[in-house]
């Protein structure tokens, strides 16, 4: 078995329905990412989910120097951040592809599928 | 089996025979150890490994009756000597442990093939189209990064890196080394039809300076065609793939005479392979009973117009032409609309063809110029003509064309 971290990406700029255009979409979206996440639970591929809060809400720290540094705003300045993500545990890649393929259709969202090097 | 020595065992080969040899079963040789060790790696080393050793040995011995098998055990053997060896190295501790696991392998699916399945790995969706292109050139034909970068027009540590980027890739996404379950197969196939044509191209036009036709290329084409049609019975663009690869191999031999290219027109027809044409005319008969056309059953039905004719006065071109109009919806390149008009030169004249192939944007592509010095030679046109054959000749990596292409500038006045 091998891990994968399948992450969201959508725009960076939010507006008060999320990534989508309408309450209707969002609503609908996180239902079927409900359903999703319940799929894989009971599949054994589950290791960890989450969404995130908007980009503008993260803080960059450098704890390189003498003091740490902190700087807020995210590490990118991008138009496209990650939203969320799901750690799965599957036994290859394509495995790892078709979940992602059904967590994009859920989400209504772009999943890049990345393998683990090494999980703690 | 035989008993005895063949007259081919008693003469003793030198090194380009033996390099020969190892290329023809390279494929074999490297796809076998991947299913055994997991690693495209730890496969090519121990299969160079085993070039080495055939080179000291068999132009002492002569070549082993199984020289495939004989370079597989041995590559085998050399793999778990370095496995041993680096045994204190964690993954490759694991790599070598799997040498003593016996337990048969997973079922692949209907067709038990490891170059069926490293082709599938190499043709792995997540991979760059290039990528898959490259990486099956060089892990079952055996070409070399060199040869691979040449025929991409890439400097060689470019198409170097990128080879080891897509294996990289396989060993750290966890690309699985199988055939892909039913439903995942047509999809993936247009990917791997697309590889066999392109290896197959290169076997028929080397690019190389070496020899101008590698039969070895074309024969793995075929060979991995028949398989996936074994697989895939009822999928009319492998059958057409296959008629395509089986009616251009029974020209092989007529191609190239005295080192230059014969074009189709002047090729003696008495030395096309009759066995061969009859299968391929068989596959798209096929072809043409189902009604589900595509590229390459296209293709494959130019094909057998062509070769259909008992002479080139013969063809019957405005089938040709017809066939590709239907090419162009499926493939509306340039490229396709170039051969469109060497057909349209037959049937409407060079005047007509002409104007076709001035408005293509292919000046980097050889045919290109080949077909307009072609065509400028057929209205007369000497002076241009002759700049256009400079040109293809320039622009042509391949010994036999270049030949070719110098022959008929020579007889321009």
């Amino acid at each position: 078995m091998a891990h994968y971290l399948l992450s969201v990406h959508g725009p960076a700029e939010r507006t008060e329905f999320g990534d989508y255009g309408s309450r209707e979409a969002m609503e609908e979206a996180f239902a079927a990412t409900g359903a999703f996440n319940e799929e894989l639970k009971s599949s054994g591929y589950w290791v960890f989910a989450g969404g995130l809060e908007p980009a503008a809400t993260a803080t960059v720290v450098d704890g390189r120097g003498d003091a740490p540094v902190m700087t807020d705003g995210p590490y990118l300045e991008t138009k496209e951040v990650i939203g969320g993500f799901w750690v799965v545990d599957v036994p290859d890649l394509d495995v790892a592809l078709a979940l992602a393929a059904a967590g994009s259709k859920a989400c209504r969202g772009k999943v890049e599928v990345r393998p683990f090097d090494g999980l703690a | 089996m035989e008993s005895g020595l063949t007259p081919s065992q008693l003469e003793l080969p030198g090194a380009a025979a033996v390099e020969r040899v190892f290329r023809e079963e390279y494929g074999r040789v490297v796809a076998s150890l991947v299913r055994r060790f997991g690693d495209i790696d730890v496969a090519e080393e121990a299969a160079g490994e085993a070039l080495v050793a055939a080179l000291e040995k068999w132009p002492v011995t002569g070549v082993p009756p199984n020289p495939g098998g004989w370079l597989t055990t041995t590559a085998g053997n050399r793999a778990i000597d370095r496995l041993r060896r680096e045994g204190q190295r964690d993954a490759k501790h694991q790599a070598a442990l799997m040498v003593y696991d016996d337990t048969p392998h997973e079922p692949t699916g209907p067709v038990e093939d490891d170059r069926l399945r490293l082709l599938f790995t190499c043709c792995h969706p997540a991979l760059a189209v290039e990528a898959r292109i490259a990486l099956t050139l060089r892990l079952l034909g055996g070409l070399t990064v060199a040869e691979i970068a040449e025929a991409f027009l890439v400097p060689e540590t470019t198409m170097g890196q990128r080879i080891a980027r897509a294996k990289k890739k396989i060993a750290a996404a966890h690309v699985p080394y199988r055939v892909p379950e039913a439903a995942d197969l047509p999809e993936r196939l247009g990917g791997v039809l697309t590889v066999l044509f392109l290896i197959a191209n290169e076997g028929y036009l080397a690019s190389g300076e070496g020899s101008p036709v590698r039969a070895e290329l074309t024969d793995e084409a075929i060979r991995l065609a028949r398989q996936l049609r074994r697989l895939l019975p009822q999928e009319p663009e492998v059958a057409g793939l296959l008629a395509l690869l089986l009616l251009l191999e029974a020209r092989r031999e007529a191609r190239v005479r005295d080192g230059q290219l014969v074009p189709l027109g002047e090729q003696d027809r008495a030395g096309w392979d009759r066995t061969l044409l009859a299968e391929g005319h068989a596959l798209v008969r096929e072809c043409l009973a189902t009604g589900r056309p595509g590229r390459f059953q296209v293709l494959a039905a130019v094909n057998a117009v062509h070769t259909d004719a008992p002479s080139a006065q013969d063809t019957d071109w405005s089938q040709v032409v017809a066939l590709y109009d239907l090419l162009v919806r499926f493939d509306p390149s340039p490229v396709v609309a170039l051969n469109r008009a060497v057909a349209v030169a037959e049937l409407d004249g060079p005047e007509v063809a002409l104007a076709l192939v001035e408005r293509l944007p292919l000046e980097g592509y050889h045919p290109w110029h080949a077909t307009r010095a072609e065509l400028l030679r057929r209205l007369g046109r000497s002076a241009e003509a002759k700049q256009a054959y400079d040109a293809a000749i320039a622009a042509s990596a391949n010994s036999a064309e270049r030949a070719y292409l110098s022959r008929r500038r020579g007889e321009l006045v």
